[in-house]
Order: structure tokens, then sequence, then C-alpha cells
């Protein structure tokens, strides 16, 4: 509809016909006054990062009507949030609604990234604002973790007991860091002021100027990432729509929708809410965050230091090194850059998540049985060796694709999608497959056994 | 006026204004990590104020304590047990892989950890992992048929031995 507007082919500005209004004026500093016509088709981001701020600003809504309510100290803390539940009008909508934004804005974040990588959106010159990116993904997982300990409840408590505990495999300092985060050495007061600061004052504002910052840096660039060929030579980045309403309208849109499917989910399902917290008794099975519960699945496998250490620190490593490995080949802009590139990104990612579900029903009865090679140490023989084959079928995985005539970006991409693929079955399983004592089990077998 | 202006401040000013420029920085990376010292020690944990160190638990006199069994003290968070051969060894209720709270199993005889499936043996012993190391140990003293837990004193130790346990 806004190409068909003769004007937009010039590619000049159009001059409006009537003056901007002042929200007009204040959307117009965060977009340019014209876009690419192209660049305002769903496919080419699917609204994710917009979705993400819209999750954001209800985050920021709902939260400030649950601290008018809320109390932050161990012998408070849950006698506040039940009665919002069950006392306060609206209290358990409000609650509900931020209970599940919180956890779609991990996914849509999260879903965002995916949707950067694949369309080449992290090479350069978008490097800079990957990494912005990436830091903006740290912290929304970590608003995400602090504000779960805030209820007080069986599951925030030990959630988190396991999630901090994860922090004492750090070599030399992991029992400073872990004190460091609890306040002491187990989850008491201190930790609850400290999660409770991070997580309406500290977090919220790194965020919000992280933010400006990643937008700053989308608009400096010219926008999203376009696939070559949609412009000729006199204007390479193709016909240009008035910002003002092609865009602006297409993302209110895109916000009532989002908006809608959160409430709608707040209004029929509701956040759980257990048993006050009790350090005496760990519920069976007692499981961190889901989005942590891949590092979880991967502690039952593989030597804690391994697990909880170096495999995520090199995955953080390999997400911000990702724009360089591409030695600066130019991305075609397309989804998975050829469909070739999707072919492979397909392949890989089904025989990631095949193996890394046959690597968990193998190791199932091993893991109780006496060890392989007891001469070596522990660490060697269930953290090094696992963590060493995994990094070969990797490696293997990008020379396949490499003899199958992928390019280097198509290459790297396929071992991405090995790797992803991978550790979301791991986060599945650690999810819906394990119940009582972390044994294997049917999703609905584990839910009887979760509240004890 | 350039030309005349830079050979009369070269010799001079470039080595004035980069050693000021320098002791900027420096005492900007100094504030910086003073900064950083304050932050943390005013974070550091206070010693007495940890949730785990309460004291001296008296557990009761030796005789109520039979042999073989196992009883649990969830104030302090540990389990006293009482060996076959009569001893005394105080296991934290700590595992010692993610710190989950063991439940102790009289049917089976271990203590099976509920977060990652860990299984120790009544002298806290690893059954199968991934805990990394034996339960932790209180020390234990034994006056006058009294026997007492140091809950404050945690003992870290790779596996079990004897020396570890407190006879009468």
């Amino acid at each position: 509809m806004a190409a068909g507007d003769p004007r937009a082919g010039q590619g000049a500005a159009p001059e409006a016909g009537r003056r901007p209004s002042g929200f007009s004026n204040l959307v117009l500093h965060l977009h340019p006054r014209v876009v690419p016509a192209d660049s305002l088709r769903l496919s080419r981001t699917f609204g994710l990062g917009g979705a993400s701020l819209v999750l954001f600003l209800l985050l920021a809504a709902t939260g400030s009507l649950l601290l008018v309510a809320y109390e932050p100290s161990p012998e408070r803390a849950y006698g506040t949030v039940a009665a919002l539940v069950d006392e306060v009008p609206f209290g358990a909508f409000v609650r509900n609604a931020h209970h599940w934004a919180a956890n779609g804005l991990v996914l849509v974040t999260f879903l965002h990234l995916l949707r950067v990588f694949y369309r080449g959106g992290h090479l350069a010159p978008r490097r800079g604002n990957w990494l912005v990116g990436i830091a903006l993904l740290l912290l929304v997982v970590a608003s995400a973790f602090t504000g779960y300990l805030l209820p007080w409840d069986q599951l925030a408590y030990w959630a988190v007991t396991i999630s901090t505990g994860m922090l004492e495999y750090v070599p030399l300092v992991g029992g400073a860091l872990l004190r460091a985060a609890r306040g002491g050495p187990d989850i008491g007061p201190t930790t609850l002021a400290r999660f409770f600061v991070l997580h309406v004052a500290i977090l919220p504002v790194a965020l919000l100027l992280l933010l400006a910052f990643h937008f700053w840096l989308v608009r400096k660039v010219g926008g999203v990432v376009l696939p070559e060929g949609v412009g000729d030579a006199a204007s390479p980045r193709g016909p240009l729509v008035p910002t003002s309403p092609g865009l602006t309208r297409r993302e209110g849109v895109a916000a009532l929708v989002v908006l809608a499917a959160v409430l709608l989910l707040a209004a029929v399902a509701d956040a759980p809410l257990l048993a006050q917290a009790n350090p005496g008794m760990s519920p069976n099975p007692a499981k961190a965050p889901w989005y942590f519960m891949g590092v979880q699945e991967l502690l039952v496998h593989v030597h804690p230091l391994f697990a909880a250490v170096v495999v995520p620190a090199l995955a953080l490593l390999l997400l911000a090194a990702l724009p360089s490995l591409g030695r600066g080949a130019r991305t075609t802009g397309r989804w998975f850059e050829s469909p070739r590139g999707a072919r492979l990104a397909l392949g890989s990612g089904v025989a990631g998540a095949l193996l890394a579900a046959g690597a968990i029903l193998a190791n199932e009865p091993l893991r109780r049985a006496p060890p392989w090679l007891p001469r070596l140490a522990p660490a060697i023989r269930g953290g090094l060796l696992p963590v060493l084959a995994a990094g070969v079928v990797v490696a293997a995985v990008t020379l396949l694709a490499r003899r199958r005539g992928a390019t280097r970006l198509e290459a790297i991409q396929a071992a991405f999608t090995f790797a992803v693929a991978a550790f979301a079955v791991l986060t599945v399983t650690g999810v819906l497959f394990r119940g009582q004592g972390m044994a294997l089990a049917w999703p609905w077998t584990a839910r009887a056994g979760e509240i004890p | 006026m350039t030309a005349r202006t830079t050979p009369a401040n070269e010799p001079a000013a470039p080595g004035r204004r980069t050693f000021l420029d320098r002791l900027w920085k420096a005492l900007g990376i100094l504030a910086a990590l003073e900064a950083v010292a304050v932050v943390a020690a005013y974070l550091a944990p206070r010693k007495e104020g940890g949730g785990g160190g309460t004291g001296t638990v008296v557990a009761g006199p030796v005789a109520e304590f039979t042999p073989a069994s196992v009883r649990p003290f969830p104030a302090g968070r540990f389990y006293l047990v009482r060996l076959a051969d009569g001893g005394f060894l105080a296991l934290s209720s700590k595992c010692t892989h993610l710190g989950c709270t063991v439940p102790w199993n009289e049917k089976e005889k271990t203590f099976p950890c509920p977060c990652h499936a860990s299984t120790f043996d009544m002298r806290g012993d690893v059954l199968s992992p991934p805990a990394p190391r034996a339960l932790d140990l209180f020390p234990v003293v034994i006056e006058a048929g009294i026997v007492k837990v140091d809950t404050a004193r945690r003992i870290e130790r790779a596996r079990f031995e004897p020396g570890q346990v407190a006879y009468l």
C-alpha cells in the first residue's frame, strides 16, 4: 500500500503535507523519516526486536504495580505475594502478566538473536551491535533470574540454590563468587536484598541505557539487513516509503498483538506459587529456571567444572566471536544465506537434536555404573573428554558442510545450528523429561511428583 | 602561525602534557579501583551474618543413639550418624554438588540428592556422581556422655577416612 505511493520510488525524502505532530516527531527520532519499502516485510524481522521492547515496557508497568504490594524480606516476601494473589483485585492477573512477559522476553530475545544471525545481521557493519545485543540478552536473563527468587517459595529458593551453586565450580574464585552472589554461604535475607535491588533498580536501568544504544546503532547503520538486489545503482536500498504510517502503523499492530497474547495468557494461566521456602527440604525434583535447564541437564552428565563453567563460557565467547569467524565474508542478506545454506542448517539442526537425544539416552544407564577409565581424574574423565568429543563433532559438521560446497558463512551457520539444536534438546529434556531424582520420565508422570 | 608556535612548544609542552595526561589516567584508574574495593568490602558477607553457623548443637546423651542409625537435625542442617561400630559422624545435609538438602532413605540406607541424583552412603561417601566429594562434616565432641556438634566449623573432605569418626 505505501509502496504504491508515487513519491516513494524516487528515493528522496517526501515532504509530508502537514506538519508532524509531537508524537510522530518523537517517533522520528527513533526512526528515520523514510525507510526502504522492502524492510517493511514481516519476514525480514518478524518484529522480534519490537516485541522485546513491548514486553520490556509491559514488565516495567506490571513490575511497578507489583512493587507496591511486595516487601523484600524472607519473613514477609511470601506472605505479601500470597496476599497479592488471593486478596488484591487483579493481583493475580498483574503477577501473571509479569510472569509470562518475563518468560516471553527471554524467549523472544533469543529468537531475535537467531533471526539476526540467520540473516547475517551480526556481520560488519553491525558487529558492534551484535555484541550490545548479547549484553542485552545477558541482562534479560539476569533480570528474569533475580526476579525468580523474589516470591520466596520452594520453587524460587531451590532454583536459585542450584543456579548459584554452579558458581562454586569456577576455578580459584568460585567460593568467593558464590558468597558474593548469596551474601553468605546460604540463600538468606542478604541474598533476597541483593536480588531485589538488582531486579528493580540496577538491571532495569542498565537495560534501558543499553537499549537506547542498541536502537541508536540500528539507526546509524541504516536499518535492518536487506537482501542483495532489492535496489539498483541509483537507490541501492530500493524504493523508500515514509516511516509514518508505513512502519509506525505496522509496529503498532505488532505491539497490540504481543500485548493481547500476554494478557490473554495471564488471564487463563497462573504463575506458579508453591509452599513457602523451606531450607530443610529440597523438592524432588528441584529444577533451575527453564532457561538454565540446559545447563542443569548437562550437569547430570558432565563434570560440574565443565558443565557449569567451561561450556557456558566457551559458548558465550563463540557467540561473541561469530562475526569474526566469518573473516569479512559478506552476507547475501537472505534467510540462511541461500537455499543451500537453509538445507545444510536444517540437516545439521536435525543431526544435533538427534545426537543430543541419543547421548542422553545412552548415558542414562552408564552414569550410575562404575566409571570408565577410573584412573583418570573425574574432571578429565567426566569433563574434558566429553567436551572434546563434542568439539570434534562440531568441527566435523563444519568440515562436512564445506565439502558439500557451503560458503564460509554457511558452514559456520551449520555448526551453530547443530549446537543450538543440541542445547534445545538438553533444555527440553531437563524441563519436561526429568522426574523424581532427575531420572528420565514422561512429562505427565513427572508432573505428578513435582509438588511434594 | 602554527609554524611558529609548534617548534616553540614542542620540546616542553608535549612532555609535560603527556605526563599530565598519564597522571590523570592513572588517577582515574586508581579511583575506579578504590570504588570497586569499597563496593566489594561493603557487599562482602559479614562473619556473624551467615545463615549456617549458629554454634554448638547439643544432640543428646550417647545412649539415645543406637548403632547403625541416622538422626536428622533440621535446625542445625546436619545428620548425626552412629556407625555400626559405635562411632559418631555429623554429616552436613547439603549436597556437595549444588547445595540441595539431601534426605535420608532408611530403606536403602543412602542419602539420595533430589536435584541431580547424587547418592551418598551412611558415612557420606559418594555412591554415584555427579557429586564431586563426600558430604561435609561438622566436628563431634563427646563430653560426659553428651554428644555435641559444632555447626560453625564446616570440614570439607574428599572421601571418608576412619580418622573422621568420633568415639566415646
